[in-house]
């Protein structure tokens, strides 16, 4: 959507590509520093040889490092970081390792309706049980652990459940939880016994005035011992969003906490078949987490170049949520984070059974009569999970300012067509 | 227990609460031996004595690892990629900018850092298939046959999770050759798949016969449902290159038994010694004739990691399908969606293996020189290894005819084995491990790709640079005599 990559990744990645560079005087000092330690933590100092298969280890350092700063001083161990390829790599790793048992013992894994369907593939594909949590539309997407306890209970009648999946800030609905949230599920884990996997791929971005990103981690080991020693957890990072936007590279990183060290072992054998994640992506993700300092040459231009991208994803957070609550018949909620808004939208009774004569997903229906008459491809809430009887879609706020702007009018006007030619 | 008297509460994800087919999977390649590698190799930088100066990781086919050098011109094209701004830099030459802004024009945003389409970016398959058709003689190759891929391990990997149905007698069957690359015994393992093993034939240079793949068969059809024959050519670890009359029977084989083959062709440009040919399974198939061409269903596999190029850690690949059901087709493109896309880099870097420098384009000269000087050296070391190798009292070393690996037999005293046996150890494991310990040389025991019963082997790499390699077969060779005496 035209978003500029960081300058400074791209120099270490370029450098790191082709050393010859190394040479040349129009890279700056601090590129070439990180990727000669890069290149030397490489076989052969290339980032064509495989790495090991947990990730590069000197990676995997500056992974646990910045874990730590962004955490207060709260420790982290590198041999506990696995790099990935992407996050949704690790997530499905994870959920590979705790799914078993049959018939009424069939592992099953909470998840928030709505979800990023990456979760509903995963467990489809494993034959999981997917237990659904709806968060609290009336309340910005917001999480209650009554809704986690009623699911929960409802859930045991028929598997095993034995995981809770967040994603925080949310997909799609960008939701910022707060920290008294965290603790609440943290403590909900712990009571019913669930292995924790949060998904933080949106850590950087966070737009509303009040809300804070807390990492499940920091938020675990502030609870204390009776918590920190013993919740099980799994948290994802990925450099495919926050201000990097680097999906192509395919780069991510887990953290895991309390896992049982014979299952540690499993975990290690099983992504060594796959021998590695892609090395550029690796290296990548270390300068992510290990970026330019406030007295390295690129500092000023990185952090302009940061700042100028979550900046404008903040300003787009807030007039996507202006502009599509002008519209009668579409509510939306504050983007209060990530890339996403999910708004809601009233589809006339005649319009749904239209849909469902057709056998299609009302939202469904609405979408695709927005894609062909004005080009615009959102997704359907159908594809993320809803509450019955209502509708959205998941729109990007990652388009130009300009263009948005654009979008977001031409969907006002087709909605209030829609409308009309459904009444 | 804790102070009040109460047990710690087991956690939620054990040994025993964790999902068994993931148990059932192993992975020698990177198993235990390369642990313990890895192991001696920080007690070394640490200061330890031991009988070795440095750990030599002779057992993945990582060329990089090993000192092999990058292509020139994929390393620039990659770079331009990476940093468009190199663009306007006069030191990169105009064919390397030429196919940067190309593969750039093909990315969202012109900018690698995009997800590319879930199949792989459609230039870059268009590319693809005029490099399958070029290699094979003209057989048309149609783009949207072409799946884009994380390394060939995730194609593969793809292509097994498409087929793995039934349950009991009706579980799916795939045939793999025994010794094989043990990708796939993991991947059947983890799939819950019946793992049907046929023997290469280790006195014909491990060549495969249609009546082994015959028992093979008839034996498993009682227990389960053959459904995919698996074939590694040239060879993993045994470096056979198939004639193309063993291509043709076994495409005939597949047609009559009615199964999907999967032709594992990763090593294709690794092809050494005189009178052999890298023959595609799609070349051979379509100059079967259309009563084949038309019926028999076949993927088949291609890497960066290998042939030339080594570069494993761009994780590049894709995947030919022919004859598959338009709607498994469907299927196929919807499991990878959700995965989002492969590695962008290395889609850049397939485009540049199967579209390098042409005649008349500034790299030319400098591509094939040293694409040349890579390939000879592969092939020297892999003679080297042969002959050193059977030099040796109690080894025995087929032809290295092409890939990247030698699987020499080894005979091991009774000694050692009962010894080994005694200690829960397979043989060969044990010969390695001592091997490690006292030369510091990391091997692959024969018994973490299949052997026959009562043999012995192990599979080491031909990539250390040849001076290397010449000390390492030295050391090898003593090893092997020492022990041998030990263990009389």
């Amino acid at each position: 959507m035209g978003q500029k990559p960081i300058t400074f990744l791209r120099q270490v990645l370029a450098l790191c590509s082709y050393p010859e560079l190394l040479e040349d005087t129009k890279f700056p000092e601090d590129a070439k520093k990180r990727a000669r330690r890069i290149l030397e933590a490489c076989g052969g100092h290339s980032i064509g040889a495989y790495s090991a298969s947990q990730g590069i280890e000197c990676i995997r350092q500056d992974v646990a490092r910045y874990i730590e700063k962004r955490d207060g001083g709260i420790s982290s161990n590198p041999d506990n970081i696995y790099l990935s390829t992407g996050a949704s790599d690790a997530i499905v790793t994870m959920l590979k390792l705790l799914v078993c048992g049959e018939g009424r013992d069939r592992t099953g894994v909470m998840i928030s309706i709505p979800q990023y369907p990456l979760y509903s593939a995963a467990l489809a594909d494993l034959g999981a049980v997917q237990i659904n949590y709806y968060l609290d539309e009336d309340k910005c997407w917001g999480l209650d652990v009554a809704e986690l306890k009623r699911s929960l209970s409802e859930a045991r009648q028929h598997c095993n459940p034995r995981v809770l999946c967040i994603i925080n800030p949310g997909n799609p609905t960008g939701q910022v939880q707060s920290r008294q949230c965290i603790e609440d599920v943290i403590r909900f884990a712990k009571e019913e016994h669930l292995f924790l996997m949060a998904d933080e791929v949106y850590q950087d971005n966070v737009y509303a005035e009040g809300c804070e990103f807390h990492s499940f981690k920091k938020v675990l080991f502030e609870m204390g011992p009776e918590y920190s020693s013993t919740v099980e957890m799994a948290s994802f990072h990925s450099t495919s969003k926050c201000y990097m936007g680097e999906c192509g590279f395919r780069g991510g990183y887990m953290e895991i906490i309390n896992m049982d060290p014979e299952v540690k072992a499993q975990l290690i054998k099983l992504v060594s078949v796959r021998l590695c994640p892609p090395v550029p992506g690796q290296a990548l993700l270390d300068l992510v987490v290990n970026p330019p300092q406030p007295d390295e040459p690129s500092y000023a231009t990185f952090m302009k170049e940061r700042t100028a991208v979550l900046a404008a994803l903040a300003e787009k957070a807030k007039i996507t949520e202006q502009i599509f609550n002008t519209v009668p018949g579409i509510t939306c909620n504050p983007v209060q984070g990530a890339m996403y808004t999910f708004p809601r939208i009233t589809l006339p009774q005649k319009a749904i059974d239209k849909a469902e004569a057709e056998g299609q997903a009302p939202d469904m229906l609405y979408c695709m009569r927005l894609l062909e008459e004005e080009g615009i491809c959102l997704v359907p809430g159908s594809g993320f999970g809803q509450r019955e009887g209502t509708f959205h879609f998941r729109m990007t706020i990652l388009p130009p300012t300009e263009k948005l702007k654009i979008v977001l009018q031409k969907i006002s006007a087709f909605h209030l067509r829609f409308t009309q030619e459904f009444s | 227990m804790t102070e009040n008297g109460v047990s710690p509460r087991a956690k939620v994800l054990t040994i025993d609460t964790m999902n068994p087919t993931v148990k059932k999977v192993e992975y020698a390649v990177r198993g235990p031996i390369v642990q313990r590698a890895v192991e001696l190799e920080r007690e070394l930088s640490e200061g330890m004595k031991k009988p070795f100066a440095e750990v030599i990781k002779a057992n993945i086919g990582d060329a990089h690892a090993m000192g092999q050098q990058p292509i020139t011109f994929f390393r620039q094209v990659l770079a331009l990629c990476s940093y468009p701004e190199l663009l306007n830099d006069s030191t990169f030459p105009e064919d390397a900018k030429s196919r940067a802004r190309r593969i750039l024009q093909s990315c969202g945003g012109n900018s690698m850092g995009s997800y590319s389409a879930s199949q792989g970016i459609d230039s870059v398959r268009q590319d693809v298939a005029r490099y399958i058709e070029r290699r094979d003689g003209g057989v048309p190759c149609d783009p949207d046959n072409i799946y884009l891929t994380t390394g060939a391990s995730d194609g593969i990997v793809t292509m097994l999770k498409l087929l793995v149905c039934g349950e009991g007698e009706t579980r799916t069957g795939v045939m793999i050759s025994i010794p094989q690359y043990p990708l796939y015994s993991a991947a059947l393992a983890e799939l819950g798949a019946v793992q049907i093993n046929y023997y290469l034939n280790e006195e014909k240079c491990w060549s495969l016969d249609i009546s082994e793949l015959q028992r093979a068969l008839d034996e498993a059809r009682r227990h389960c449902n053959p459904r995919a024959l698996c074939i590694i050519n040239p060879g993993n670890p045994t470096g056979q290159v198939q004639s193309r009359e063993c291509i043709e029977d076994v495409i005939r084989f597949a047609a009559k038994e009615r199964l999907f083959l999967m032709a594992d062709e990763v090593y294709q440009d690794n092809v050494y010694a005189d009178g052999c040919h890298f023959h595609s399974f799609k070349k051979v198939l379509f100059e079967m004739g259309p009563e084949y061409s038309n019926t028999v269903e076949l993927a088949s596999f291609h890497s960066t990691s290998k042939c030339y190029m080594g570069e494993c850690g761009f994780r590049g690949g894709y995947m030919e399908i022919i004859n598959m059901d338009s709607e498994v087709k469907a299927q196929l493109t919807k499991l990878v969606s959700v995965r989002l896309c492969p590695p962008v880099p290395g889609q850049a870097l397939m485009d540049l293996v199967v579209n390098p420098p042409q005649p008349g384009e500034p790299s030319y000269d400098n591509f094939i020189k040293e694409r040349t000087a890579t390939l000879n050296v592969l092939a020297e070391k892999a003679k080297l290894t042969e002959q050193v190798l059977n030099t040796v009292q109690g080894i025995s070393c087929n032809p290295v005819q092409g890939a990247m690996y030698s699987f020499p037999c080894i005979t091991i005293p009774e000694k050692a084995i009962k010894e080994a046996t005694d200690n829960g150890q397979q043989p060969d494991m044990f010969y390695c491990m001592k091997m490690l310990e006292e030369t510091g040389i990391c091997l692959v025991p024969g018994s973490g790709f299949g052997q026959r019963d009562g043999t012995y082997h192990f599979r080491m790499t031909i990539l250390p640079p040849t001076d290397k390699l010449k000390i390492l077969l030295k050391k090898v060779k003593e090893f092997h005599q020492k022990f041998t005496e030990q263990y009389s």
